[in-house]
């Protein structure tokens, strides 16, 4: 066998890196390569030339003072020089030179590729080999250009070495990944395929993972692999454990390369053939047989091997979720390996079990091992076993086991590691809410989340709690009794005195005929923990004291008493002040009936998707979720957490459209946390009447965000949107400036300007009259899930506008993530003695952040093909309501903000465009197709996009343009 | 990206490196980065931990031998015994090799280390597991001028 010298060959090399690792200080170390660069550089410029061993020596010392850290900016040239040597060690240094310190300098590429050439066509093996291993590792867009089409033919040619195949496989699975679009499998692709019969195992394991990745891309056209991939995989199954000789590990037959089948299999449904599946389900059989034999070697290495080989075949079973026998076997070889000595080993079952449990037919054998889950959890010492155990317990969670598996949760919360607490906070809260049968084990363990991991619980679990309290009167009392009796700690989360704040303030007198629980007596444990709270926290403490003044007559002169206490009335944190203010004077001048109409109980919350679902998705890492799962929300982005995300704030109060107008409706929604431009809430108006100087008959007024005591315009809830609102929004799809609205009294004129993601947005309210609009206001709102994928700003307009002037107002605007509502202007003022009310929608459209990209006919085709789910597509066929004139159709098409593409479809008659819609989160690529049929008056529109909400919004938006 | 092997490293328990094989687009400071982290993460852990870790949205399958410490980045999907068997195989191969391989083989020979890995790993992929036919093949090239 080989053995290799320190640095034989190179003496001078060797002797410098004695000298480097000799240095005693960094700065020795940096005076020593400064000498040594100053040396090679005055050799690479000398007159004298080089030899090769020589320039091979300097070129190699300049590597080693790269791959210290230090910059290189000479020496290219004489690398690129080694290349075309016909000694294989300089050549190799070359190469390696070229490959570290990749440049993407335009000449030296040329002379790289050239070298390159040269090599590939050399008929050397091993010079193929290194100018393959050179292309693979560099893997750059030029180097697909000039090889993507000579390396297939190298692949597959008869009298190319075995080796040569290795490497041109992987060659070419590189520049695939690097540029699809150059690399055209089409005539070759039988043969690839076949290359998983070559009887050089080699060749088979380097060739599967090109054939993997482009069976991903193209399944149908590489589904022949399967039954060859099953043939393969039996044979080597089946083998003895010495028969493969080279490719035996260990005792197990070829082990990287069965994963690599079964891998392969992966892409692929069940085979259709009986025969082939068949066949396969014998192998899967045969793998968890073997795993029950005794091992032929004591050594790690034989059963890791052979584990691989179970764990990609258990993978496997998984993905098919058919074969019932298969799945209940896999469950059970995984938990005779939950209790295996190899950390490992109980790592990959905790994690391998957890996809198990998804599955219908294996999920009551997972249930079966619960306790050694729960054990796991307790004293696994690693953390990241823990964690799988904890995903586990979580996805292995029904009704039947839920109080057990919270409740085992919960007491690890008590020890958990930092870094997984707020997750596990969320699944606790997430199985409470799911499972819960009767709400007051759901109340006590969101209550002992807040105790055991208060730092961790995050808005939306108590945003979460509090909705379903009030929306569910059977659990209020308990919930009131509950929190009154936490509040007792002595030391008491922050977000234990939120949740009791609120809940006392809704429904502290369903506790307040126990003398223990006395009106009074709450006020002061509520009013204990005041001092050391937050700000934010604070001021919903004071909502629930004006609450609680309601509630409760004979409170109110202890509470008036705290508001107006200086700390309070003259706080100096504005939002206190004001609440202790308005408070006051409210429960002072106001009637008992108003206060009751004011303060009354808050309305039940629309029901949404769990926000804190919501959460948990978004989370990043493995486990969280399953991999589908997390996928999803890569995909949808920051929209999952939009609708149902936010808290019990004033939007979602205004949303609710109740008639109950009642001040607590902002008693979560501390004002700065209030989005921007949500629509001002309805409810508060009446609190905000109490002062308005017109008397209790006047309108209500909204809650302005300048603050309540400035005289809030009169105004009435927004107006819905006008009927025509659509189609004036149909009208700006494919253009950007124009009249927007106009009636007898105004015009709203509209200017805007897209790049990437981002959008301005002027608007020009014109007063067509000749007397003053007074109180002029306009409020832009993203309505629903709009709230979370669009990102509106503007400041408020000047609240007069003379008769014949206008008035501008700028919108910024940021596409977060793809939407399909428009976000409403409303506007209010008015006009001699009458309120003007009107609701439009903004013409902001998805196309409006599109990026147009060219490309040419058969990237536009591929691309096509790559979107290939039926669901990326959308399509309508539709009479044309407008001309069908081709000028006109360019203009609208252009208009829309893709790139028209010419000389792409084969009909001339046709059109087809591409663009990118740039979002904050994503972006999403999108071909669109119009094929008019002149005769019938006729159009089929088709979209494909790589993400369906956007083809479908799309085809929507553009059906009513032609 | 379709899953694959996104750097392999072999770092010493003071931190330096003694291979990088990058086969992901990664600017100099990025690089970097990722070799602190990978330290960080791996020397912190001892026999009884997995030989798996979670780092970023990929996973660190690493073993360690002596003093070094043998990292592959891999997706969070790979098989992770496959790589860290793969790592075992790549380490006999260099034992074989350099005759009883010891730190200092790699730091003299850092320009045959990258040879060896082309030959086993390539693109991200395992190119060559066969640990005769590697052998035979460096013996070969080792012959060459």
């Amino acid at each position: 066998m080989p053995a290799v010298s320190k640095g034989d060959g190179m003496r001078g090399l060797a002797v410098f890196i004695s000298d480097i690792r000799n240095c005693k200080s960094k700065e020795a170390e940096i005076k020593r390569i400064n000498k040594e660069l100053a040396n090679i550089r005055s050799k690479f410029k000398g007159d004298k030339a080089l030899d090769g061993y020589s320039k091979k020596k300097y070129v190699c010392k300049l590597l080693f003072i790269f791959l210290l850290g230090h910059d290189i900016d000479f020496g290219h040239m004489e690398a690129v020089n080694l290349l075309s040597s016909n000694k294989y060690t300089e050549k190799q240094i070359g190469y390696l030179f070229i490959s570290v310190l990749v440049n993407s300098n335009s000449e030296l590429i040329r002379l790289i590729n050239n070298a390159i050439k040269n090599d590939l066509s050399s008929r050397n093996p091993t010079f193929m080999c290194l100018a393959l291993h050179c292309i693979a590792n560099v893997g750059s867009r030029e180097m697909a250009e000039a090889f993507a089409s000579e390396i297939p033919r190298i692949l597959v040619a008869g009298d190319t070495m075995d080796s040569v195949k290795q490497s041109a496989a992987l060659c070419l699975l590189r520049l695939y990944k690097t540029s699809p679009d150059l690399v055209l499998m089409g005539e070759w692709t039988s043969r690839v395929v076949h290359l998983l019969n070559d009887q050089h195992m080699g060749v088979v394991t380097a060739a599967i993972s090109l054939i993997t990745c482009l069976s991903q891309k193209n399944p149908d056209e590489f589904k022949t692999c399967v039954s060859l991939a099953v043939s393969r995989l039996s044979r080597i199954v089946s083998s003895a454990s010495t028969d493969l000789q080279d490719y035996t590990y260990y005792f197990v037959p070829a082990p990287w390369l069965s994963c690599k089948l079964l891998r392969l299999l992966q892409c692929y449904p069940p085979p259709e053939d009986g025969a082939v599946k068949g066949r396969l389900v014998e192998c899967l059989e045969t793998i968890l047989n073997k795993a029950q034999e005794p091992p032929k070697s004591k050594k790690v290495q034989h059963s890791n091997a052979k584990n691989a080989i179970l764990f990609e075949a258990i993978s496997l079973i998984i993905h098919y979720d058919s074969e019932p026998n298969l799945l209940v076997r896999a469950c059970n070889q995984l938990g005779q390996f939950l209790q295996h000595r190899e950390t490992n080993l109980r790592y990959l079952a905790l994690e391998s079990m957890c996809t198990l449990a998804s599955s219908e037919f294996s999920h009551e054998a997972v249930k079966t091992h619960i306790e050694t889950v729960i054990n796991a959890l307790k004293t696994e010492r690693d953390v990241s076993v823990r964690q799988r155990a904890a995903d586990l317990l979580y996805a292995m969670c029904d009704r039947s086991n839920a109080k057990q598996i919270v409740a085992e949760m919960l007491s690890y919360l008590e020890t958990a590691d930092y870094s997984i607490r707020e997750e596990m906070v969320l699944k606790v809260a997430i199985l409470a809410e799911k499972y819960a049968i009767d709400y007051s084990w759901y109340v006590d363990t969101i209550l002992n989340l807040i105790r055991i991991a208060g730092d961790y619980v995050s808005e939306e679990v108590w945003y979460r709690v509090i909705q379903i309290v009030i929306n569910r009167d059977d659990v209020q009392g308990y919930a009131a009794k509950t929190v009154f009796e936490a509040l007792q700690a002595p030391a008491c989360h922050e977000n234990m005195v939120k949740v009791g704040g609120y809940i006392l303030g809704e429904f502290g007198n369903l506790i307040a005929g126990d003398p223990r629980s006395s009106p009074l007596v709450q006020f002061n444990l509520l009013h204990s923990k005041f001092h050391l709270c937050s700000v934010p926290t604070r001021a919903l403490l004071l909502s629930a004291y004006i609450k609680f003044i309601n509630l409760f007559p004979e409170t109110k002169a202890t509470i008036q008493e705290v508001l107006r206490c200086d700390s309070q009335i003259r706080n100096s944190d504005v939002e206190l002040q004001q609440r202790a203010v308005e408070y006051l004077k409210l429960s002072s001048i106001a009637s008992t009936d108003v206060l009751a109409t004011v303060l009354e109980e808050m309305p039940p919350f629309p029901e949404r998707e769990s926000s804190i679902l919501a959460k948990l998705k978004k989370k990043k890492g493995p486990g969280a979720v399953s991999v589908t799962e997390l996928e999803d929300s890569k995909r949808e982005g920051g929209e999952l957490n939009g609708g149902g995300d936010r808290g019990p704030d004033t939007a979602a109060m205004a949303a609710s459209n109740t008639s109950t107008p009642s001040p607590s409706a902002d008693l979560l929604g501390i004002r700065s946390a209030a989005p921007v431009g949500a629509a001002p809430s309805s409810a508060g108006s009446l609190l905000v009447d109490v002062f308005s100087e017109a008397g209790p008959t006047a309108p209500s007024a909204a809650v302005n965000d300048d603050g309540f005591l400035s005289s809030a315009p009169p105004s009435e809830d927004p107006a819905p949107p006008l009927s025509e609102a659509d189609e004036l929004l149909n009208k700006f799809v494919c253009k950007n400036n124009g009249v927007l609205f106009e009636n007898q009294l105004l015009q709203i004129g509209i200017k805007s300007e897209y790049r990437q993601n981002l959008g301005r947005m002027y608007l020009f309210y014109g007063n067509k009259t000749s007397v003053q609009f007074a109180s002029f206001t306009t409020t832009v709102s993203c309505p629903g899930e709009l709230q979370s994928q669009l990102n509106v700003q503007t400041k408020p307009v000047e609240p007069l506008v003379e008769g014949g002037a206008q008035i501008q107002q700028v919108l910024n605007i940021e596409c977060l993530s793809d939407f399909s509502e428009a976000p409403l202007l409303n506007i209010k003022f008015r006009y001699g003695g009458a309120l003007q009310n009107l609701t439009l929608k903004l013409p902001v459209t998805i196309n409006k952040f599109f990026q147009p990209t060219e490309m040419s006919s058969h990237d536009f085709f591929q691309r096509w093909k790559q979107l290939s789910q039926p669901q990326q597509e959308a399509q309508k066929i539709f009479k044309a309501n407008h001309s069908m004139d081709t000028e006109v159709l360019k203009a609208k098409l252009l208009g829309l903000g893709t790139a028209l593409l010419d000389n792409v479809d084969p009909n001339p008659e046709n059109y087809v465009c591409a663009g990118v819609i740039q979002t904050k989160s994503q972006q999403v690529g999108c071909l669109l197709r119009l094929e008019p049929n002149a005769q019938a008056q006729m159009y089929r529109l088709t979209l494909r996009c790589s993400k369906d909400s956007v083809s479908r919004r799309l085809c929507e938006l553009l059906a009513q343009q032609f | 990206m379709p899953p694959q092997i996104r750097f392999i490293l072999i770092q010493n328990r003071a931190g330096k490196t003694r291979l990088a094989k990058w086969y992901m687009q990664f600017d100099d400071d990025e690089k970097q980065k990722l070799i602190e982290e990978v330290h960080a993460v791996v020397t912190v852990r001892d026999a009884k931990h997995t030989n798996f870790v979670e780092f970023r949205n990929f996973k660190i399958i690493y073993r360690r031998y002596a003093g070094l410490y043998f990292c592959i980045c891999v997706d969070v999907t790979d098989n992770n015994l496959a790589y860290l068997e793969g790592i075992h195989n790549f380490v006999e191969v260099l034992n074989e090799y350099f005759h009883n391989v010891c730190e200092l083989d790699l730091v003299f020979n850092f320009y045959k280390v990258y040879t060896v890995v082309d030959e086993m790993f390539l693109a991200g992929e395992i190119r060559e597991t066969s640990q005769t036919k590697v052998l035979k093949q460096l013996l070969m090239l080792q012959s060459l001028e």
